[in-house]
């Protein structure tokens, strides 16, 4: 358990924080910048320090400001992967990597050199300089070089940032692997709530300092917290299921989700895994009597639990389909005419491509 | 070009002196630097202004404070002859004293200017990696800053080659024991017959310090290609 109460004053700007999530596990800070997501893990780190406070992990108290415990930095065992690599400029990638590794003797060594450096992708530049070294490469190494120093704790401070599309299409995997391989507790910093759906069990959502909401992924997807944040646009419930059925010539896999069943593009998918989708509140279409004679694949029936306005002229309409609730996106106009009402059964209808979902095999939730 | 026996002496002497001032100027430099690139404390800006003081300063009015606080009636060369029977005044240990001070403004400018190049986020890395304070500096502030401090030693080196006010006022001109090249040189040019001892003497330093400054421009350019132009 990794547990966080923090305050510190900087200048105008006051950080309060507090939020717990379990180990191992993928914890993810996300909030716009400047809310005081870095502030957070360099307290984390120990790089800075609280006014007042604690925070402890599996019982080990790294800082508490009432009992006078600050472990340094260099003492707390805590990796950090900076948004800007930071690699040391006068090392190979080799002796980066080993940097950490060297100074952990007094830790048990649980990950192995040539395990990090296959899972990383490094074995082709160990014996280069830093200096030529591709941005996506850079932050390989800097993950591999805090992972070598057996933290107990890892904490990734926005690692694709300073990446451009394609390349963080390609570390994301890596992250994905991270997660999957090693059983390391990690706090993850973003912006971006795509990285937090696949990378992230709990989410702390963070505004001006504060603690927002928090809570696992799915639950977050739909906190009002998380909508001021990305706007209307990009809001989607996050649904998880378990791969059924995959159907070779359609290319489409069956998933679970509350009574009903999705079908999405099968990609790589095997039958078995735990998958996490999202569906955008504005791809889906509600339908108050069961659909017949459309393209649409994707039915699921359920009951209207909540209406929220969203913005000006559209409502969110919360569909249970059976212990997974839907957003979908209506307008006005649309709610008045069906005259939806809390209470009374609902279609969800879901265009096949309209499904954002990836093959998530770490723990549903945290 | 040969050099007489007088004119070797005061060539060994100088690169004696010169030597024994830059081992002694190598810590306080990097460590003067260090600390005001990478420290905030009270009196930070009069440790600035106290270390740059003998650049600014008439070399002859160092040489004059030099031998207020380091003579023998001195508050701190009274104490040293006392204490440890150190004598610095017309002796060479005082010469390496005075080329010390004149020559360490010029490398602890040389050492902060490459200090201040280096990413303060490295040492924090460094720190999540389990280094301490100590092994930060070692393993990582200490080699990027090795240009600096390579190219600021030549420099200083080669400036301390040809200290003269502060040595002449403080140490006084004694033949094998302060008498460096340019000390040599001066009284090459207030003796009669002398002009051929000036002009050898005026050859040496000029090729010494030219090679000098040759030298530190090369090793501060190859030093930072060898880092991979890296501190990025």
């Amino acid at each position: 358990m990794l547990e966080v109460a923090v305050r510190k004053q900087r200048g105008d700007f006051l950080c309060e924080v507090a939020f717990t999530s379990a180990t191992p596990g993928v914890t993810a800070l996300f909030g716009r910048s400047g809310c005081g997501k870095t502030t957070t893990v360099h307290m984390i780190a120990g790089l800075l320090r609280p006014d007042r406070g604690h925070i402890r992990i599996d019982g080990t108290v790294l800082f508490d400001a009432a009992q006078g415990i600050d472990i340094a930095a260099e003492e707390r065992g805590i990796g950090y992967v900076f948004q800007d690599s930071r690699l040391f400029p006068h090392l190979s990638v080799r002796d980066n990597l080993r940097y950490g590794e060297r100074r952990a003797r007094r830790r048990p060594h649980h990950l192995r050199f040539d395990d990090v450096v296959e899972l990383l992708g490094l074995a082709a530049l160990l014996a280069r300089r830093t200096a030529g070294l591709s941005g996506g490469e850079r932050q390989r190494v800097a993950i591999g070089r805090a992972l070598l120093a057996q933290p107990r704790l890892l904490l990734l401070d926005e690692p694709l940032a300073a990446l451009d599309g394609a390349r963080r299409g390609e570390l994301l995997p890596y992250l994905e692997g991270l997660r999957d391989h090693f059983s390391l507790p990690m706090v993850f910093v973003s912006h971006q709530f795509e990285e937090v759906l696949r990378l992230a069990g709990h989410v702390v959502v963070m505004e001006n300092g504060r603690v927002a909401d928090h809570g696992d992924v799915v639950a977050m997807s739909q906190s009002p917290a998380l909508r001021a944040i990305i706007g209307t646009e990009s809001l989607g419930a996050v649904v998880e299921g378990v791969t059924g059925e995959i159907d070779a010539a359609s290319g489409l896999a069956q998933i679970q989700v509350g009574n009903g069943q999705l079908l999405v593009e099968a990609g790589d998918l095997r039958r078995g895994q735990r998958v996490r989708v999202q569906l955008l509140a504005r791809d889906l279409i509600l339908a108050i009597a069961p659909p017949a004679g459309l393209s649409v694949r994707n039915s699921l029936a359920g009951i209207i639990t909540r209406l929220e306005p969203d913005g000006g002229r559209a409502w969110l309409v919360f569909t249970d389909i059976g212990g997974t609730t839907l957003m979908v996106r209506v307008t006005e106009d649309a709610r008045g005419a069906l005259a939806l009402t809390v209470g009374q059964r609902a279609w969800v209808l879901v265009k096949t491509v309209s499904l954002r979902g990836h093959v998530f095999s770490g723990p549903a939730s945290a | 070009m040969l050099l007489n026996a007088d004119e070797w002496q005061a060539l060994r002497l100088s690169l004696e002196v010169a030597l024994w001032s830059l081992l002694w100027n190598l810590p306080v430099a990097t460590a003067v630097a260090w600390l005001l690139v990478r420290r905030r404390f009270p009196g930070r800006t009069l440790l600035d202004a106290f270390v740059h003081l003998p650049l600014v300063l008439p070399p002859v009015l160092t040489g004059y404070l030099l031998l207020v606080l380091f003579g023998a009636r001195g508050p701190i060369g009274g104490w040293l002859q006392r204490v440890f029977g150190i004598h610095l005044i017309f002796t060479t240990a005082g010469t390496v004293l005075a080329v010390a001070v004149m020559t360490l403004p010029l490398m602890v400018r040389a050492i902060r200017l490459t200090l201040e190049g280096i990413d303060a986020g490295l040492e924090e890395a460094a720190r999540t990696l389990g280094a301490g304070p100590v092994d930060r500096f070692f393993s990582i502030t200490l080699p990027l800053m090795l240009p600096g401090i390579l190219a600021g030693a030549v420099t200083a080196f080669a400036a301390g080659l040809g200290e003269f006010g502060a040595v002449i006022t403080f140490v006084s001109n004694i033949p094998g024991i302060t008498r460096t090249l340019p000390l040599a040189l001066y009284t090459a040019l207030q003796t009669p017959n002398g002009d051929a001892t000036a002009a050898r003497l005026a050859i040496t330093s000029f090729t010494l310090g030219l090679a000098g400054l040759v030298l530190s421009e090369w090793l501060s350019r190859t030093l930072r290609r060898q880092l991979g132009r890296g501190i990025a």
